[in-house]
């Protein structure tokens, strides 16, 4: 047994690692459950009126507000066509944005249209909000010669450059450290542009989550990293995705600023996402917002999400429509009725059929497409693969599509 | 993941291989050939490979004032020395740490190259490349494709040392370019020499494609070349015939070359056997007209790397020849490649595909 006690005097940490810290002569377990949950910052209530406590919040001006609801609008309407046009066979997948349009075109509004966007999948109102019509996302749903992405991918992986919108790829979280990266090369050229990434909760499971938030804070990339907490990732619920408090809680073990904010509020969201702009091009540093919502839809056309979940459940979340809640606000404010809402809806409904029969009867771009933009140039072993295609073609034409 | 022992000892030994002739003899396994001196590149300095790549980054870093340098431990220099000095030229927001992360370094660099910046990420070890593959095959080689050209990260640029050191175990000797070469979209490059090292390395770093640069790490400090100091730029997707021959076709990359070199001197010596000996050079997309071209003439080809034999891009050339020269063979295609093992630390000299192995084989396809 020591015989002395050596004295816990706070001294200059040696420790490379930590930043000044006490040493303690108490041997305690920090447990998690003693840090009280993030509170989740929101705006509006369910029946579309201003919390009485909000100070010192920005509401954007009438005209920018009737924007940012019509896309909402428009983006369900939307969602409604192609996810039936999935189920009659005319295009092979979809994905809806339902129950998450508040978090998505919130987002899009308070950020800047040259800030580049990193998305995951369930982000088309950001492009929608941005100007990419409703023809284009057609195109590619069908991936017809308008396709922008040339019919290389499956339906919903959207890309465009002259809406800062990277285009996506379906594995998940490889757009998180690729953002960093883009955020790096931003902050080194001194340019007044912001990155924003989007990713699920599942997500934030992968290992690239991890690295993204630590480069990010490592490096200092000025960088808003949006979470869509929508409850699921594909059938697994969140809580069986972690036990921390939410995404949230990932911030403080990388030294990342957050922000929790309920994601079916417009307004909340639209507010956080300009605080969180600020922050981080002011401070040159990351920051983690997390959008608590509901994916209200099925995860994607190939899923049936009532295997999963209660329709009680689903029902609750009905009630809680961003979209109502939003045009609730509206209405209370003399900026939007229901005889707006029936012309808008039917005027909408009537240009998307037609969007969506021009795009279907649209050729498919011709097959040697297909050898295209593998590389910047077509090396000599494709040009032979094509041609040796081209050969076979001539020879089978009868089992190939017609152009 | 990987120890700082393991890697500090391998530095450590790399630079006794230097102070002492008598032990890099006993520990290398090929003699090393330098190339000549190219009187149309201007002035030359003696530079060995890793102040060759040094030299390369330093001219990339300098005209462009774009470009970065990062990876791990790169900042005071990598532990194989090639970006040393570079930081105190450039600055610390160009030439810098990262995190200990392979799938981060890679997908940084994407990020980086798709905004436009020109990136040059170092991943440590070859070996320790794997938790990059996912960004490497699904992102960076599909990056042009899936956008239809809208968005590309040709500005990236990922070096890596590869290869056989003598005592490097199953973790700091692999050659892992097959597995990258199944991934259309990349372009996969492997220097033989200080002097190619430069000279491709820049022209990776220029080329609109991604491309994954691997460095022989046996080389770094034991292959010294009279280097051209100016930039220059030698062609990506194009072999080199470095002895022209009749008799049978040798066909390597990297260390693999100067063992292949040596087997033609001897197979020429002491059997009178014409060996044409080719460096493949880049391995995706690789130069199969000039191989076929030669095996047309020759009518015998010996594929040789420290890779293992199944899978290996020896089978893919392979293949090729049959394909493409079945008529003008004389014999079979033969593969003198690594072991389907793991790669062994003490049985190094068993495993690689040395002058011996090559010898025999040669001389049973010139006797078939």
């Amino acid at each position: 047994m020591l015989s002395s006690t050596i004295s816990a005097n706070i001294e200059e940490s040696l420790l490379q690692g930590v930043n000044k810290v006490n040493c303690t002569s108490s041997l305690d377990i920090n447990e998690p459950s003693l840090n009280s949950p993030v509170p989740i910052f929101s705006i509006l209530n369910d029946t579309g009126d201003i919390l009485s406590n909000c100070k010192s919040i920005i509401i954007p001006e009438n005209n920018e507000l009737i924007k940012m609801y019509k896309s909402m609008v428009l983006l369900s309407i939307m969602d409604k066509i192609l996810y039936e046009s999935q189920r009659q066979g005319r295009i092979s997948f979809y994905m809806t944005n339902e129950g998450e349009e508040a978090a998505q075109i919130g987002s899009a509004a308070g950020l800047h249209v040259n800030d580049l966007v990193y998305a995951q999948y369930r982000e088309a109102g950001v492009l929608l909000f941005r100007g990419y019509t409703p023809e284009k996302f057609m195109n590619q749903c069908f991936g017809n010669v308008d396709d922008l992405g040339k019919g290389k991918q499956m339906p919903v992986h959207y890309g465009s450059k002259n809406h800062n919108f990277v285009t996506l790829s379906s594995p998940l979280t490889t757009q998180l450290p690729q953002a960093v990266g883009s955020a790096y090369s931003f902050k080194r050229l001194k340019i007044n542009r912001c990155t924003i990434v989007y990713f699920g909760e599942g997500a934030a499971s992968e290992g690239d989550a991890h690295a993204a938030f630590n480069f990010a804070s490592t490096l200092d990339c000025p960088i808003i990293f949006f979470c869509r907490n929508n409850g699921y990732a594909i059938s697994t619920p969140a809580n069986e995705q972690y036990r921390g408090d939410g995404i949230v809680s990932r911030g403080p073990g990388y030294g990342i600023a957050t922000i929790r904010v309920d994601g079916n509020d417009i307004l909340a969201v639209y507010n956080a996402i300009i605080k969180a702009r600020e922050y981080v091009m002011n401070n040159t540093r990351p920051l983690i917002l997390e959008a608590m919502t509901y994916r209200r839809g099925h995860h994607s056309t190939s899923d049936d999400s009532t295997a999963y979940r209660s329709k009680d459940e689903i029902k609750e979340w009905l009630d809680k429509n961003p979209i109502i809640r939003f045009k609730r606000l509206l209405e209370k404010n003399n900026l939007w009725n229901d005889q707006n809402e029936v012309e808008y809806a039917n005027e909408t409904k009537k240009q998307l059929m037609q969007s969506f029969t021009i795009a279907s009867k649209k050729n498919k771009p011709n097959w040697r497409e297909m050898f295209n933009d593998v590389y910047h140039e077509i090396p000599d072993n494709l040009l032979e693969q094509m041609n040796s295609l081209e050969d076979h073609i001539s020879k089978y034409s009868d089992h190939y599509p017609k152009e | 993941m990987h120890t700082a022992i393991n890697k500090y000892s391998l530095v450590c030994n790399a630079t006794k291989n230097m102070l002492c002739g008598c032990f890099k003899r006993r520990s290398s396994h090929f003699v090393y050939h330098p190339e000549r001196i190219s009187s149309e590149l201007g002035k030359t300095s003696k530079k060995n490979m890793y102040q060759a790549i040094n030299s390369a980054m330093d001219l990339v870093l300098s005209k462009d004032p774009n470009s970065v340098v990062f990876g791990e431990d790169v900042g005071f220099g990598g532990v194989f020395r090639c970006t040393s000095g570079l930081r105190e030229r450039y600055g610390e927001d160009r030439v810098f740490n990262t995190p200990l992360c392979e799938q981060g370094i890679v997908g940084f660099g994407i990020g980086l190259a798709v905004a436009g910046t020109t990136a040059i990420a170092e991943i440590q070890f070859a070996d320790y490349m794997f938790p990059a593959l996912d960004q490497l095959v699904n992102e960076a080689a599909k990056y042009r494709y899936r956008s239809g050209n809208l968005f590309d990260c040709g500005k990236l640029t990922v070096r890596t040392p590869c290869s056989a050191v003598g005592h490097g175990g199953l973790y700091h000797s692999q050659s892992p370019e097959s597995f990258y070469a199944h991934s259309p979209g990349l372009k996969i490059v492997m220097p033989r020499s200080a002097q190619t090292a430069k000279g491709l390395l820049l022209s990776c770093v220029r080329d609109p494609n991604p491309c994954i640069f691997f460095e022989p790490k046996i080389m770094y400090r034991l292959a010294v070349d009279d280097v051209p100091d100016d930039d220059y730029e030698l062609p990506l997707g194009k072999a080199d015939v470095l002895i022209e021959g009749k008799d049978i076709t040798l066909i390597g990359w990297g260390t693999q070359v100067h063992v292949l070199l040596e087997v033609a001197e001897i197979a020429n010596k002491d059997f009178g056997i014409s060996c044409e000996v080719i460096d493949l050079v880049t391995i995706l997309p690789w130069d199969k007209q000039t191989v076929t071209k030669s095996v047309k003439k020759t009518g015998r080809a010996i594929v040789s790397h420290e890779a293992p034999l199944t899978g290996g891009f020896g089978a893919e050339i392979s293949a090729s020849i049959q394909e493409d020269c079945f008529l003008h063979l004389e014999s079979p295609i033969r593969r003198v490649t690594g072991y389907d093992t793991p790669f062994p630390h003490v049985f190094e000299q068993f495993y690689l595909p040395n002058k011996w192995k090559c010898l025999q084989a040669i001389k049973e396809l010139i006797n078939y």
